[in-house]
């Protein structure tokens, strides 16, 4: 990715002091660390002000000092919203969501290119990254399965305490209820057109669409 | 919610746009922001040292004094600040606490200024990370346990009981195990024979350097005795102590000296004397204190009474029986060293235990077979009750490990157990906020802004943004969050719901009921219904086939609204009243027509049938 660097760090042992036939090896300690872009490329890239950017560079390098948010952290983090529940099988959809070049880590650009379309993004986008956080294996469908799995997900954030309580097949209705309403060929599976169709002509989703506009 | 994640706050809710294509109810509005203040830095004097942070920092605990209105009580209107007239190095690590989201002890810090610090400004010790935890608990003791109010007696008896108090204990500790080491072996050496003059005969060292191992024997009978007044002294209940184990090892052990004191110059006693020398080597058991394999060792004996009692019976039962057996095979063999049972006793039990002295041994041919018998079979009897104390010591010995260990733990766990009281704190919040928030929802409709604003000031923004969250979870799921108890009530009836599906048959021998019943389930989620809030309206419970197979489903603590709600939800003749009765929970009553669900209930079942038409219960079982 333009701008990335990782750096290095290593200290060496003192190579005059050791003795030729020494051993001991060079220390070498290496940290990887990642700096973002300049603030005026991401300012260019994303739709936020350099305010913004800035108040949410500073979130972020605070839990993350190295700059790279990696699975564990993640999962940590968003945890820490929902302590009734388990939310580290969605966080690790979301993960990999954000992570969009795969690589196994979250650095700041995918971060704010990530919440660049979610809060200011028009409709057409939200409802693309939606979809690919429900296509797990980016294949292009949406099947029954990888619904399940995130239905699943979404349902282990409530927890065991929840009124109804939560039913074995609770998830699995759920995306019946889900196919049904989107799977219009009724082939199985769901597309991104379908998907965006359906939402588009379903209103709730619409006005929920814009529900956290002015998050930021 | 912890730490700095409140940062993650924005992006938390801007992901949840990911749950809305797949929710099928409108969402809650979100918490608007009602004066979008720009991130401001604020100062904080305190006694002269400037601090600077941002406000939003502050506001990550709003439960602490910083982090909440109590601040505005110390602002200085002339120089635009925040003073606080307290120790600012131990500021600096609670303002650490709010930056990083981990508290820090420092190790230089007095523990109790520290406490105090930490109280002011409201943020609970539990919350230490685990870094400065051990070090923080390690000082809190110490400090616990130079209580003024312990006596000089106590302090002694703990000092006894727990060598590592105290460097004076830890003293006292080894110098005693010192000199029981050495009175053992200078009993030990007193009988080995030392170099004599040659025209004498050996002499064992004892009788040579009698004035020596005197002075030793004293010397050591002094320090033992001067040890047990002490430990006397000490003790919190004399008479408990005196009945102890070691406090009689310890009379024992001194008392052959002050006999022997006492009866130096009687001859025809000497005799006696010499006898109980022999105690002296109970000193050895003094050792138990300073071992704890020993003491377990005793221990396990001490439980293991029974299987030793065992092996000892069985042993004397082969024994007497292979003696005789021995003693009437060997009776016609001349020069026979089997001269009576008791004599043969000796052979069996060196047979029996695999010794084999050789001292006597069978000469007839029945007396080597019915030997050779003994043998075998003394080999089994032995080995079977052996294992069992085996397993008795190593359990034990884990067990007194275990118990150290769990120790540990627990004060692990009670720490733990607070910060999880915190963070259900945060859950909780949610909850009865949610309950203030049905009530906002009422009021939203018919009162004004200004009303709504002061029913909301009392949540932050920052939970009111995290309420709102979990609040758009729950509409995605068509669930809603609740507490532990409200969870175990309805838990208990949705095992009732079983009975239900799983009877069937039961309800279709009815006829009548099982239409209602899979009607009814057809029609919600949830066929048996649960009422956890007064605006839920909920259709009948049709409790009377049910009953049947509920009966052992027993009490759930629910208070009854009024009797009446029992008699309208049962049969008269029901087998199980009591069930129903006590486990009514009812919030509300509220009338509508429901004719649909009312009809197919039909004759023989409730007494009060036709009040139910306009009476929609909101009742469990």
């Amino acid at each position: 990715m333009d701008g990335k660097r990782v750096e290095t760090i290593s200290a060496r042992v003192d190579a005059a002091v050791s003795s030729p036939d020494s051993v001991e090896d060079e220390l070498e300690l290496s940290a990887v660390r990642h700096r973002p872009e300049g603030l005026e490329q991401l300012e260019a890239q994303t739709r936020f002000s350099r305010k913004e950017l800035q108040i949410l560079y500073r979130g972020f390098k605070n839990e993350c000092p190295s700059g790279v948010v990696n699975e564990e952290t993640f999962k940590d983090i968003y945890s820490q919203f929902f302590p009734q529940g388990d939310a580290s099988t969605y966080a690790h959809f979301l993960f990999n969501a954000f992570d969009t070049d795969h690589n196994g880590s979250v650095s700041f650009e995918d971060f704010v290119m990530g919440l660049s379309i979610l809060l200011r993004g028009t409709v057409q986008e939200k409802l693309n990254w939606a979809f690919n956080l429900y296509d797990i294996n980016k294949d292009g469908y949406i099947t029954k399965e990888e619904m399940l799995d995130i239905m699943k997900a979404i349902y282990d954030m409530m927890g065991k305490c929840t009124y109804p309580v939560l039913k074995e097949e609770t998830p699995r209705q759920h995306v019946e209820v889900f196919f049904q309403k989107m799977d219009k060929n009724k082939d199985g599976v769901v597309t991104i057109d379908e998907f965006i169709d359906c939402c588009q002509n379903d209103e709730n989703i619409m006005r929920s669409m814009h529900l956290f506009e002015n998050v930021l | 919610m912890a730490a700095g994640v409140a940062a993650w706050l924005p992006f938390a809710r801007a992901a949840a746009i990911g749950w809305m294509p797949v929710a099928n109810l409108p969402m809650p509005v979100a918490p608007t922001e009602k004066s979008k203040r720009q991130d401001e830095l604020i100062i904080l004097n305190v006694s002269g040292r400037r601090f600077q942070t941002w406000r939003n920092t502050l506001d990550r605990y709003p439960d602490t004094l910083l982090g909440s209105s109590e601040k505005e009580f110390f602002y200085n209107e002339e120089t635009k600040e925040y003073f606080f007239d307290r120790d600012p190095d131990v500021f600096r690590s609670v303002l650490n606490f709010y930056r990083t989201g981990k508290l820090h002890y420092p190790r230089y810090e007095c523990i109790s200024s520290y406490d105090e610090e930490l109280a002011f400004f409201g943020i609970v010790p539990e919350i230490i990370g685990d870094c400065c935890y051990e070090e923080y608990k390690d000082r809190k003791r110490e400090n616990d346990a130079k209580l003024p109010n312990m006596t000089f007696r106590e302090t002694m008896w703990r000092a006894f009981e727990n060598p590592h108090t105290s460097t004076m204990a830890l003293v006292f500790y080894y110098v005693t195990g010192f000199f029981i080491a050495v009175s053992v072996i200078t009993n030990v050496v007193e009988t080995v024979p030392c170099g004599s003059a040659p025209n004498q005969k050996e002499v064992p060292c004892g009788e040579r350097y009698t004035v020596a191992f005197f002075c030793m024997d004293t010397a050591c009978v002094m320090i033992f005795t001067v040890e047990y007044l002490m430990r006397l002294f000490a003790a919190p209940s004399r008479y408990r102590f005196m009945r102890s184990v070691m406090s009689i090892i310890d009379v024992v052990a001194i008392l052959p000296y002050y006999i022997g004191l006492v009866m130096t110059d009687n001859e025809d006693v000497s005799g006696a004397f010499v006898t109980l020398r022999v105690f002296r080597v109970f000193r050895i058991f003094k050792f138990s204190r300073h071992s704890q394999g020993l003491r377990i060792l005793g221990y396990t004996l001490k439980s293991c009474a029974s299987e030793l009692g065992f092996l000892l019976f069985s042993l004397t039962m082969a024994i007497i029986i292979f003696a005789t057996v021995m003693f009437y095979a060997e009776k016609g063999s001349s020069s026979s060293k089997f001269t009576s049972i008791p004599a043969s006793f000796w052979y069996t039990i060196v047979t029996m235990t695999t010794l084999g002295y050789g001292d006597m041994v069978p000469k007839t041919i029945a007396g080597k077979i019915f030997g050779s018998i003994c043998s075998l079979s003394g080999v089994l009897v032995i080995a079977l009750p052996v294992p069992v104390i085996v397993s008795n010591f190593s359990r034990i010995y884990h067990q007194n490990q275990r118990a150290d260990k769990r120790r540990a733990q627990k004060v692990q766990k009670a720490r733990l157990a607070r910060i999880r009281i915190s963070k259900t704190g945060s859950s909780s919040a949610f909850l009865h906020s949610k309950r203030n928030g049905l009530f906002n929802e009422a009021l939203e409709l018919t009162s004004s802004t200004e009303e709504e604003q002061r029913l909301t000031k009392s949540t932050s923004l920052l939970e009111s943004q995290h309420h709102h969250l979990l609040h758009c979870l729950e509409k995605t799921t068509n669930h809603e969050f609740v507490d532990e108890q409200y969870y175990q009530q309805s838990y208990l009836e949705a095992g009732l719901q079983n009975y239900p599906s799983r009877s069937p048959s039961l309800s279709s021998q009815d006829g009548v009921t099982g239409t209602c019943c899979t009607r009814r389930s057809k029609k919600h989620h949830t066929p048996l219904p649960n009422a956890s809030a007064p605006a839920h309206m909920q259709p009948l419970t049709h409790t009377h086939t049910h009953q049947q197979g509920l009966q052992e489903l027993s009490t759930i603590h629910i208070q009854p609204l009024s009797t009446s709600r029992s008699s309208l939800n049962m049969r008269v003749d029901e087998p199980a009243p009591l069930n129903c009765q006590s486990s009514q929970i009812t919030t509300a009553i509220i009338s509508i027509p429901t004719p649909p669900v009312t009809t197919p209930e039909g004759d023989a079942h409730l007494p009060a049938g036709p009040t139910h038409q306009n009476v929609v219960k909101v009742s469990a079982l």
